[in-house]
């Protein structure tokens, strides 16, 4: 049976009573009997799907988060005239903009961007009602609030670029609008007015840590998969009680660098690069045009962008100075 | 736990309607291999990327012209000869076997129509050649302004090359890439929100991205400020807003659809503003940008009054010259085959 069981996959569906969890204090809504299991859920994780706790907060979440993609799907349809074909043939190229400088932070007229402004107040809104709730459900379940911290890393990227930003620079032009291409191209062109982000000491500290959590995902991913024969895949006893599975994942990363993460802290880095890719990407999008308005001039500055040879005896002079 | 029907009529709707979402999007690849240029300093990434077969067909079209065998002068010039040439405005001091050679050939590069004097009737009453009742012949003095001030006062752009009407007609009277106002598609009135003059798809600028769509009218008139990007790096208050550089970035977008250049033909992408590292095509561009919105604003616009409406865009303005409408997809249009040293009255500065 262990040597069967597999995690994703597997042939073998373990399925015992529905489970409802740990009782509940007083002060939270019943939950739901709502109980179903899935084969397909199954191959994925556990099969069963439910309870799910939606509560007061969950609720408003959710409505609120309807109401803004209500206001940005239905504008979408209106700029392609509420053609639905071309609502669809068009949808990863439709948006919706944020005002025009000239509005600076004042409310604009619902057809210049105050769709967006309400669009905005409502998935916001939703988004920290959302955020309330895992804290306040990880509360009732006696858990730490970790993930509620973790998603407010998220919180504060998506805010600063939205609202913090702007705010800053007195202008919600500068925000970045709802839509699968514009939000794209926004980016972009957000790199080339700033100079380049990419001599951000902040933005490189960002692909860091995003590219370090890859890393450390397929990393600990990999040696949990590689003594879940052994049982590692109970991490979470093996912090408290080493089993062999656990020195061996050990041992494994001594042979190969020297040093180890333990059952645990290999949890607090994954956390920490996790939530650090969000924040210090916050922090260089926060100075970007408050503090510093060319990223490229200010690392040759400060001496972190080399100089390339060029042809010295033909050297490109701007037109515009030359006249 | 068996499979059950709704579980696989699950995955078979996912399936399905995943790849009906691959297959449009694999129609837009394009096959390897690509053919790389560098461009630049080593490890710049400055390099000019080419689909040899995609090339091919740009090539293809864009076949050379054969330019009409040189005549010996008559020793009459135009002006002189009042009682054969009557309201010749721009052309006057041209001797007349030149001019004959002139007007035949600017026939067959703009308006080829079958049968005698066919492709004459298109500008002239071919009854009175001297009249200006047709339109044409109107806007035809005006473009033959317009070449000779391309040829002699922006050799920074077109160099030696030079351009004729063959440059941007190609037989056909209105150029193939042409611009106009674009309001684009009807949107819905009221209170929704105005798309603000970009988010759209499958507009012919900018090709595959969501930009502004009309880049031009605000950017191709005289004295527009397409910089964007300050010169400091801390902020003075100088820079352009974010709106204002996705507007540059579609302009740029149409500049590199229109040559069949990457970015990098041009820019060091480290610093798209900096002058010092970038390539002496640049420069050319530069020149380029201000020469059409010289043409435009001085040579076409004036024509507003004089096309009708069916040469005119939605908004009512002159359909007008963008760097595709010589360019045709060639960094040099015809591959940098001059045909005006062949037709050097019309590098004659306009007096």
């Amino acid at each position: 049976m262990m040597i069967e069981y597999q995690n994703i996959f597997t042939r073998v569906q373990v399925h015992g009573p529905d489970d409802l969890g740990v009782p509940m204090k007083p002060g939270n809504w019943p939950r739901e009997k709502g109980i179903t299991t899935n084969y397909l859920l199954g191959l994925i994780g556990d099969a069963q799907l439910g309870p799910i706790y939606l509560g007061a907060l969950g609720i408003m979440s959710l409505l609120c988060g309807f109401i803004a993609i209500e206001i940005i799907g239905l504008n979408m349809l209106a700029s392609v005239n509420w053609n639905p074909i071309q609502f669809v043939r068009q949808l990863f190229w439709l948006g919706l903009e944020p005002p025009p400088a000239k509005y600076g932070l004042s409310l604009a007229p619902l057809r210049e961007g105050g769709w967006w402004q309400m669009a905005g107040f409502f998935l916001t809104v939703s988004i920290l009602l959302w955020w309330l709730r895992t804290y306040r459900r990880a509360r009732a379940l006696g858990m730490g609030t970790h993930i509620a911290w973790a998603f407010a890393a998220a919180i504060w990227l998506y805010l600063v670029l939205g609202f913090i930003r702007p705010l800053l620079l007195g202008n919600f032009s500068e925000a970045v609008p709802f839509g699968i291409f514009p939000h794209l191209d926004w980016t972009a062109a957000f790199s080339i007015r700033y100079g380049n982000l990419f001599y951000n000491p902040f933005h490189m500290l960002s692909i860091a840590f995003l590219y370090g959590s890859a890393l450390l995902f397929a990393m600990h991913g990999a040696t949990i998969l590689a003594v879940s024969r052994l049982g590692g895949e109970r991490e979470i006893e093996q912090i408290i009680d080493r089993g062999t599975a656990s020195e061996r994942a050990a041992l494994f990363w001594r042979w190969t660098m020297g040093f180890n993460a333990t059952m645990e802290s290999i949890h607090r880095w994954a956390w920490w690069f996790a939530v650090l890719c969000p924040l210090v990407g916050g922090i260089g999008i926060l100075l970007t045009g408050t503090v510093v308005d060319n990223w490229y001039l200010w690392a040759v500055k400060h001496g972190v962008a080399p100089m390339y040879p060029f042809d010295l005896t033909a050297p490109i002079v701007d037109p515009a100075t030359a006249q | 736990m068996k499979l059950s029907a709704t579980t696989l009529t699950a995955s078979l709707l996912v399936t399905v309607i995943g790849i009906l979402l691959v297959i449009p999007m694999m129609l837009q690849w394009e096959r390897p291999p690509m053919e790389s240029t560098q461009l630049g300093f080593r490890g710049l990434g400055m390099e000019q990327i080419t689909n040899p077969r995609l090339h091919a067909k740009v090539l293809e079209r864009n076949p050379l012209p054969t330019p009409d065998d040189p005549v010996p002068n008559d020793g009459v010039l135009v002006k002189d000869d009042t009682e054969n040439y009557k309201n010749v405005q721009v052309l006057g001091d041209l001797d007349t076997a030149q001019f004959n050679r002139l007007m035949g050939a600017i026939s067959l590069w703009v308006a080829p129509q079958e049968g005698d004097n066919a492709s004459c009737a298109y500008c002239h009453n071919v009854e009175n050649m001297a009249s200006d009742e047709k339109y044409t012949k109107v806007v035809a003095r005006r473009m033959l302004q317009m070449t000779k001030a391309i040829n002699s006062t922006y050799a920074t752009h077109v160099a030696q090359t030079g351009v004729t009407c063959y440059t941007c007609h190609r037989g056909q009277p209105v150029p193939a890439n042409v611009w106009a106002t674009n309001p684009g598609p009807k949107q819905a009135g009221g209170m929704a929100a105005s798309r603000d003059g970009q988010n759209l798809g499958g507009q012919p600028v900018p090709a595959f991205a969501s930009l502004p769509y009309d880049p031009f009218t605000t950017l191709l008139k005289p004295g527009a400020n397409i910089r964007v990007v300050t010169s400091t790096a801390l902020p003075e208050g100088t820079g352009q807003g974010i709106k204002a550089t996705e507007k540059t970035y579609a302009l740029m977008m149409h500049m590199s659809t229109a040559l069949g250049v990457n970015c990098t033909f041009c820019h060091n992408t480290r610093q798209f503003a900096n002058w010092q590292q970038s390539r002496p095509q640049r420069v050319t561009a530069w020149h380029g940008i201000k020469m059409v919105q010289d043409i435009d604003a001085n040579y076409i616009s004036p024509l507003s009054d004089v096309f009708p409406a069916n040469r005119k865009g939605p908004e009512g303005d002159p359909y007008k010259a963008n760097c595709a409408t010589c360019h045709n997809g060639l960094n040099k249009p015809l591959g940098g085959f001059s045909m005006a040293k062949d037709y050097p009255e019309l590098s004659v500065p306009n007096p």
